[in-house]
């Protein structure tokens, strides 16, 4: 049993626990609102995909929740406990939108990997067994194990997405918080990402992920929430693909979506 | 060898093998978050505090640790605010520590030479007093940049990465920031203000153009920063060049020749496989 699964089994920690709470936030930038009055609760084993077209706010949403963006107004509660006062940071695995613009200093797959388990390990132990088992068995989740010792840079967008992916299983996480993992991800890796999802939530974990479109997550997905215009218009069961999205030889090749206006998931 | 038979050049080795195997192991962190140039800023802030100590009759080097640090406290405030005037709060920061630096230096009773001494370095003055700081404090960057590395390079690498993994983020870029300002002080020494950037930042150049990983490129850019110290001290002592700038000079050397050999390598693994093997993925199709 892992410890991640040991976790979940901790008295009061069970299904239905609520995982991460948002009630009523509002979220600007530079005085422009993005996000007004949202309220969303994700509970354990839950796998909520916050969807939306571009600008919605799906992003700031959370983003906000991991306390990167700070509330105008509302509140945000991490298993139980206010995000300021939240410490807990092991039991959290965060997985940006993509790598932050290369720094030119090379880094291995497994360095970067290795990252994760500070949140375990803390600032000033040095990494043991335990710490290099979790980075094997992250980088064998998402298929990776073959190129660990690579510099980052070589590597695809895809495979850097699943770095990423592998640097927040390493710290063997009890939610996963995604930000678009598959925008701009080849169809192998997007496989990759699910089955490495799909493991995850098997073993009881929770899910908030970001994106613009389903692909091959949609089967693991129990719970859509639709951002629209900074604001939640839907809550409930995956909402099937309208129009042209819905024909099976749509590649779904947008310049940029500001073009359509209710975006991929109107209603 | 004879030319190390007087106590002075000695030293001089000393102080620059410290500082050879101490500025990089510092400058890896700073290249990797962009900052390259970092070192030359709060070298300027530095000079100012050199001027002030001339003044007071007060020791230079301490005064200039003084001044330096808190210049880099307040680079790093404005660059953890992300104001976009955040390069020209440092422009400001920068000139205005340079001349503030001539200025004083100028009112006080020191000479011009004494002045060179800190812009370019003089190693040769180094007395036994400046080698036990330059070597305590050395020592003690080293161990810290060694110890924190899995901290600080994910913070460097990915620092909204860090804030959620609970690192104190905050904490360790202050850290870096007067590290930073420490090493300048103590380096300015040995190659002056004007130079200590390069020792910080071109042996990390160097190192990256051949290895893979950030470890790898610690090591090998200390190593780089350790011989070019070293090689700097003898040739400056054979040729009676300054010391400063042979150190400097042997640093970017060793960059041309390595950097070379890297492209000439890449160049005859192209010519021996004219036709690379096919993606193992298909291409990627942009989804938003």
């Amino acid at each position: 049993m892992s410890e991640r699964q040991r976790a979940n089994h901790r008295p009061g920690a069970g299904m239905n626990a609520p995982v991460i709470e948002v009630a009523h936030a509002a979220v600007g930038y530079d005085g422009r609102p993005v996000l007004r009055d949202v309220s969303l609760t994700v509970t354990a084993g839950e796998v909520v995909a916050v969807l939306g077209a571009n600008g919605s706010g799906k992003s700031t949403l959370i983003r906000a929740a991991l306390g990167l963006v700070p509330l105008v107004a509302g509140s945000v509660t991490l298993f139980g406990t206010p995000q300021r006062r939240f410490r807990q940071w092991r039991r959290i695995g965060y997985v940006p939108q993509r790598l932050g613009a290369g720094s030119g200093v090379p880094a291995t797959v497994s360095e970067v990997v290795a990252s994760g388990r500070l949140a375990r390990r803390g600032v000033l132990r040095p990494p043991g067994r335990a710490d290099r088992e979790a980075v094997a068995a992250a980088l064998r989740a998402v298929g990776l194990a073959d190129r660990a010792g690579d510099p980052v840079a070589t590597l695809s967008g895809g495979q850097q997405q699943r770095t990423l992916i592998a640097r927040a299983l390493a710290g063997e996480p009890e939610l996963l918080v995604l930000d678009e993992p598959t925008a701009g991800v080849d169809a192998a890796s997007q496989e990759a990402f699910a089955g490495a999802l799909r493991g995850f939530a098997a073993g009881g974990g929770t899910v908030l992920l970001v994106a613009h479109e389903l692909g091959p997550l949609r089967p693991l997905i129990s719970r859509a929430v639709v951002v629209h215009q900074g604001g939640i218009a839907h809550d409930g069961a995956v909402p099937e693909p309208a129009g042209h999205h819905a024909e099976p030889d749509h590649d779904h090749v947008h310049p940029h979506c500001d073009e359509e206006p209710a975006g991929l998931w109107s209603m | 060898m004879d030319l190390f038979q007087y106590d002075f050049m000695l030293r001089a080795l000393v102080g620059a093998l410290v500082i050879g195997l101490a500025a990089p192991a510092l400058g890896i962190y700073l290249v990797q978050r962009r900052l390259a140039l970092i070192g030359d800023g709060i070298g300027h802030v530095a000079l100012t505090g050199v001027g002030a100590g001339l003044l007071l009759n007060r020791s230079p080097v301490l005064v200039a640790v003084i001044a330096a640090t808190l210049g880099a406290i307040v680079i790093e405030l404005v660059r953890s605010r992300g104001r976009t005037s955040g390069d020209l709060a440092l422009a400001l920061l920068f000139y205005g520590g340079i001349a503030g630096g001539v200025m004083l230096v100028g009112l006080s009773d020191a000479s011009n030479a004494s002045l060179n001494a800190y812009l370019f370095g003089s190693l040769t003055t180094t007395s036994p007093a400046d080698l036990a700081t330059i070597g305590v404090l050395g020592v003690a960057i080293g161990v810290t940049m060694l110890v924190l590395r899995p901290a600080l390079f994910a913070v460097c690498h990915d620092e909204e990465y860090a804030r959620v993994s609970g690192l104190p983020v905050r904490a360790l870029n202050m850290l870096l920031a007067v590290t930073t300002a420490v090493t300048v002080t103590i380096a300015m020494r040995a190659v002056g203000v004007l130079l200590i950037s390069a020792l910080m930042v071109v042996p990390v150049a160097t190192a990256q153009q051949v290895t893979r990983g950030f470890r790898t490129t610690m090591a090998a850019a200390m190593m780089l920063g350790l011989l070019a110290a070293g090689g700097g001290v003898l040739v400056a002592a054979t040729a009676d060049t300054a010391p400063g700038a042979s150190v400097v000079l042997l640093a970017i050397a060793s960059f041309l020749v390595v950097a070379l050999a890297a492209a000439g390598r890449r160049a005859l693994r192209r010519h021996r496989t004219p036709h690379p093997a096919p993606a193992t993925e298909p291409p990627e199709v942009v989804l938003r």
